[in-house]
Order: C-alpha cells, then structure tokens, then sequence
C-alpha cells in the first residue's frame, strides 16, 4: 500500500509516456504526432520534477530568515526548464516543416504521402 | 476571536469562489448551444475570480501578514477582469461571424432575419436547408 | 495528506486530458486540449515546488506552444482522415512497454523521500542549497544553478533555440512587403490606418458579414474588432513591463530569461493577431527581430569570451568584477539578458514566419505526368481563420 502511494506518481506519468507514444506511432495525421509528442515530452518533465521533491518543502528561492528551511532539489529545475525550451523549439521545427510537406504535397496524412511518393517517377 | 472571524471569512469567500466555478463547469457541460456554454463559463473568470481572489487578499493580510502579496491579487484580478470577458466576446463574435445561430427554447436554430439565415445556410454547405 | 489528494486530481485530469487528445479526431480540439494539458501540468508543477518551471511551461507550452499549432493547422485540414480499426500492434506495444517501465520503477525511490540518491548526493543539491549564496549569490536557487553552476548547458540551450529559429526562417521565410499574395499594397506616402476613407459608414456592409471593397480591409477590420483593438492597447504595455518585471527579478523569485522573454514576444504575438501583420510589422520590423535572435547568443557568448580573456575559463563569471560575488551578479545579468533577448527575437520571428506564410505559396507544379495532385489541396487553405471554424458540435 505505501508502494502504491510512493510510487503513484511515477506509474501515472508512464500512463501519459505511453498515451504520447501511442499517438505518435498509431496516427497518420502529421499534426497529430506532434501533439503525442508534446504529450510524452510533458510527461517526462512530470517524471523530473516528482524525483526533486522533498517532503515539506518548500520552492528552492532562499528565505532570509528561516535558516532551516528544507528546499526541494533545484537540479532538476534547471534540467528541465532547459527541456522545455528545447521542446517548443523542436515543435516549432517539426510545425514548419509539415507546412511545408502539405504545400508539396497537399495532404499531411502520412500514408498518402508515401502513396504520392511511391507514384512519382524516379526523379 | 478575531482570528477566528478572519478563518471564516476568508474561507467563506474561498469556497464561495470554488462554487462559482464548479457551477461555470456544470454549465459548460450542460447547456444546449454554443453561446449559452460561453455565459456559463464566464460565470468563472468573473464570479469565480472575484470571489475567490477576495479569500485570498483577506488571508493575505491577516494570516500571513503580508500586504504585499495582497497587492499582487489585486492585479491579477484586475488583469483577468480585462481579460476574460475579452476572450468570450472575442469567441462570440467569432461564432456569430462564422455562422454559429443561437438555439431557441424550443431546440431550434433562431433565425430572425434573412441575414442570419443566409449566413448559417452559408457556414453549413453540406447540409440542407432547413 | 492534501497535497497528496491534489496531486492526485490534478494527475486523474493529466490521464483523462491525454486519453481525450488520443480519441478526438478534430485537430483543433486537440491542441486546444494539449494546452489545457500543459496547463494542469504547470498546476502539478507548482504543487511540487517548482515554481521556475510552472512559470515556463504555463508561458511555452500553453502560449506559444498553442499559436504554434494553430498557425500550423490554419494550412492544412482540421479534421484528421477517419481510419479503420486503431491498430492493435501499436496497442501491445504500448501496453507491453508501460508494464516493462513499471516494473522498472519498482525499485526508485518514494515519492518525496528526502534519503535518495538525487537530494543526498554531496556535490549536486547539497552543495547548491548550502553553498550557492556564498558562491554566487542570488537567492533563487534556481537561477544560480542555471547561470553559474550550469552555465555551459544554459549556453547550448540558447543556441539550440537560436538554430531552431533559422531553421524555421529556411523552411518558411519572412515575406517582403509587396509580394504577391499579400495584403493590397498602401497607397504610397500614407501610413496604414491614416489613408482617409471617403465613403461612410455603410451598415449594410456591416451586416452582410462581407467586405466592402470599397472601404478595404483595414476599415472593415477596425469596425468589427473595436473591443479587442481596444483591451490589447491597453494590455500591451502592462504585458511588456511584466515582461520586463520578470527578466530582472528572475534572481528573487521565479522568473528569468526564457519567461521573459516568451511573454515580451507574446505582447508582439497579441499585437500582431488583433491588428494586423503589417502594423506588427512596421513596430518591430523582421530586421530588428533577426538582430535581437542572433544578439542574444553574441551577448552570452561574448560573456564567455570576457571572461577568458580576462584571465578565466570560460563563463567564470568571477573575474568580471573586483570580488567573486559581484562578478557573478554582473555574469548572471548578462547571461540572463542575452537568454532574454534571443528567446524574444525566435519566437517573434516564429510567429512571423508561420503568419506570413500565404496559403498560395506553392511550390512549383510537379513534372507533367500528373503525378502529384499540388494544386489540388485541401479545402481549408485560404480561407481566412475567423471564418473556417469547423465547428465539431460546440
């Protein structure tokens, strides 16, 4: 029972993982695995965070005039702020580049794509 | 006593709060039509806001000492009653525009003027006209 | 005990959000869904005490995140293609290797337990905790973490989110004015908004929904959107002095470089989707925004270089100034600003790239023998977005 409660938070953000993986391997739609992967990378950061917090404590900003104040771990703050950042930045690469797949091809559906591709002519 | 007084208020006005906004979440569920789901839902940026921001300054003040932090909800609130009522009129205006008509007690689409019904024919090419 | 039944909801939300974004089939929804998502992930985050890192998930993942995908989605269809049955492959697969991960955390350490190896190692959280003000000097451990003690790691991040925005200025380009497809060209000498408007009010054009020509779509736009033309003036401001609020105190509170500057460009992003590309355009014009991304990365590159040749290593932010701690105040501040600066310049040059794109941007028709239907595209590019809701029974 205490394992349940220990480790619930780390079996729900398996359940999200596997949520985010499964729309990215299971839809077509191109949009649509960036949001599965917009899922699974927040759920990673979920995973993170639970691993830095201490019972009773408290945000990592130091207080003046509490000197024993327990903090919660900032390590894997940063970690994860820079995760983040790097994630919106791949979604934004990974957006202009299906916009540019659906001006070449006029669909994002990723088996028609390959039906067109596998049509053309050896170029 | 007057701790006592400043418990019960500030957790009045809290829970106060909370009810507007579960109530703004029923709405949200159970009204029939686009723009009676948008009233609804206001109830919580507006009611639910102000309600529940007020438990906080009053707890601010008084439990934690901190006149501060009081201030800072006072913006916060003043931002969101910017906001929000923005937002709705913006996704109203959007849903008019678009061809969304407002359904009447009886279930149906209210058309009242050749205009609207032009516009909601228009928004729905694939459907008959009713 | 509380906390322990928040989390707990707040998680129930996380699965029930995740498993709606799996069965919807309209893509608007889901990501209007995915930011409701990083929302209640940002609410869990604050729980959890990490109040640095709800501030960037709340900004990235539900703001600019959003904008992202629906600048995206306003090219391409709304509704995924209806499939037959899901696949089960992909189901095993998934269930077989979240049971495999399960038994994997079997052995990690409890939820909040302050005796594992992450928060008793002597040289990672301890030493922050215990020694950062001494060292470096901000009470927000996080910063102080992020600016001197991982600063390398802080440097390769802002050079990743600077190559992503090359990246999307490739692929998608910043248009010039005047090009085809965009907005009519201003008569010459008049500034947007000022070009006097001979005809009067006509209300009939207000009613019917179209466009007068006569009137054009800057009037058409300045009467039908008066509210929110309004309340963004008046918010902007305040927006950019957050912003800027956030940027300099990010060493007190939570706060920083990538929140500040996220919501210094989303005051641009506001601006540009209430008034117009063009007046945007003419406030922060594509120039400037190409400066300020690569600026940003010169700044804290240039810290580096200063400090090696004033006798340090690289980003040793303790010869900057006469004592240590001094010097890493004046190295958090200028490391802080670049991050700022860069974040700013890509995300505005995000959105520029993703709103000037013209849905008539094609790329040049395929060889003759018919092989690729280009021309034949979907029906929801060109139609303008306030008027293409696909309304899925709201």
């Amino acid at each position: 029972m205490s394992q349940l409660v220990g480790l619930y938070n780390y079996w729900v953000v398996i359940v999200l993982m596997m949520a985010g993986l499964y729309i990215l391997i299971a839809r077509y739609n191109l949009v649509k695995k960036m949001i599965g992967l917009g899922v699974f990378q927040t759920s990673i950061f979920y995973l993170y965070i639970t691993m830095g917090k201490v019972d009773g404590g408290t945000a990592p900003i130091l207080l003046e005039d509490a000197p024993d104040t327990v903090y919660s771990n900032p390590l894997p703050h940063v970690l994860i702020l820079t995760a983040i950042v790097v994630g919106v930045a791949t979604t934004a690469v990974a957006l202009a580049l299906t916009v540019r797949i659906h001006e070449a091809f006029g669909t994002i559906e990723e088996d028609e794509i390959k039906a067109i591709e596998a049509a053309e002519p050896e170029a | 006593m007057f701790d006592w007084l400043v418990w019960l208020v500030s957790w009045a006005l809290i829970l106060g709060g909370c009810l507007f906004i579960v109530a703004g979440g029923i709405g949200l569920v159970r009204m029939p039509d686009l723009f009676t789901r948008l009233h609804a839902a206001s109830v919580t940026d507006t009611g639910g806001a102000i309600v529940l921001s007020l438990g906080l300054i009053v707890q601010a003040v008084f439990v934690f000492g901190s006149a501060m932090a009081a201030v800072k909800v006072l913006l916060i609130l003043f931002f969101t009653l910017f906001t929000a009522p923005t937002a709705s009129h913006a996704l109203a205006k959007t849903a008019l525009l678009s061809g969304q008509v407002p359904v009447g007690a009886d279930g149906r689409p209210v058309l009242d003027s050749p205009e609207t019904a032009a516009r909601l024919a228009r928004s729905r090419p694939d459907e008959d006209a009713r | 005990m509380i906390e322990h039944l928040v989390i707990g909801a707040l998680l129930t939300f996380l699965v029930v959000i995740a498993i709606g974004i799996i069965v919807l089939r309209d893509l608007l929804a889901a990501v209007v869904l995915l930011g409701l998502y990083s929302l209640v992930a940002a609410g869990a985050f604050i729980v959890m005490d990490a109040v640095d890192v709800a501030f960037t998930e709340a900004a990235v993942g539900a703001g600019i995140s959003t904008i992202l995908f629906l600048g995206a989605l306003s090219f391409t269809s709304h509704e995924q293609k209806p499939r037959g049955n899901d696949s089960i492959v992909a189901a095993v697969f998934v269930v077989i290797t979240g049971a495999l991960l399960i038994y994997g955390t079997l052995d990690m350490p409890h939820y909040g337990s302050a005796a594992s190896p992450a928060q008793t190692h002597p040289e990672l959280a301890v030493r922050f905790i215990e020694r950062s003000a001494g060292e470096v000097g901000p009470p927000n451990l996080v910063t102080s973490v992020l600016g001197s003690y991982r600063g390398y790691d802080t440097l390769g991040e802002t050079v990743v989110v600077f190559a992503a925005g090359i990246a999307v200025l490739s692929l998608l380009g910043l248009r010039r004015r005047g090009s085809p497809g965009n907005l009519p060209p201003e008569a010459p000498g008049s500034a947007p908004g000022l070009t006097p408007v001979p005809a009067p009010h006509d209300p009939a054009a207000e009613t019917s929904g179209a466009i007068d020509p006569a009137t054009g779509p800057r009037r058409y736009a300045r009467q039908r959107h008066r509210v929110l033309q309004v309340v963004t003036k008046l918010i902007v401001p305040f927006v950019l002095l957050f912003a800027l609020y956030v940027q300099f105190h990010g060493d007190y509170g939570p706060g920083g470089g990538f929140q500040a500057g996220v919501i210094f460009a989303s005051a641009f992003i506001l601006h540009g989707l209430i008034f117009g590309l063009q007046r945007t355009r003419q406030v922060m014009p594509p120039s400037v925004v190409r400066m300020l991304m690569a600026g940003g990365v010169l700044i804290y590159g240039g810290t580096g270089a200063v400090t090696m040749l004033l006798g340090g290593n690289l980003l040793d932010y303790d010869v900057l100034a006469h004592d240590p701690l001094h010097g890493q105040h004046w190295g958090l501040f200028a490391i802080e600003l670049g991050v700022g600066v860069t974040v700013t310049g890509v995300m505005i040059s995000l959105f520029y790239a993703f709103a000037s794109r013209r849905s008539d941007d094609r790329e040049p028709a395929r060889d003759a023998d018919g092989s690729t239907p280009t021309g034949a595209t979907t029906g929801a590019g060109g139609t303008p977005r306030a008027g293409d809701a696909s309304t899925p029974g709201a």
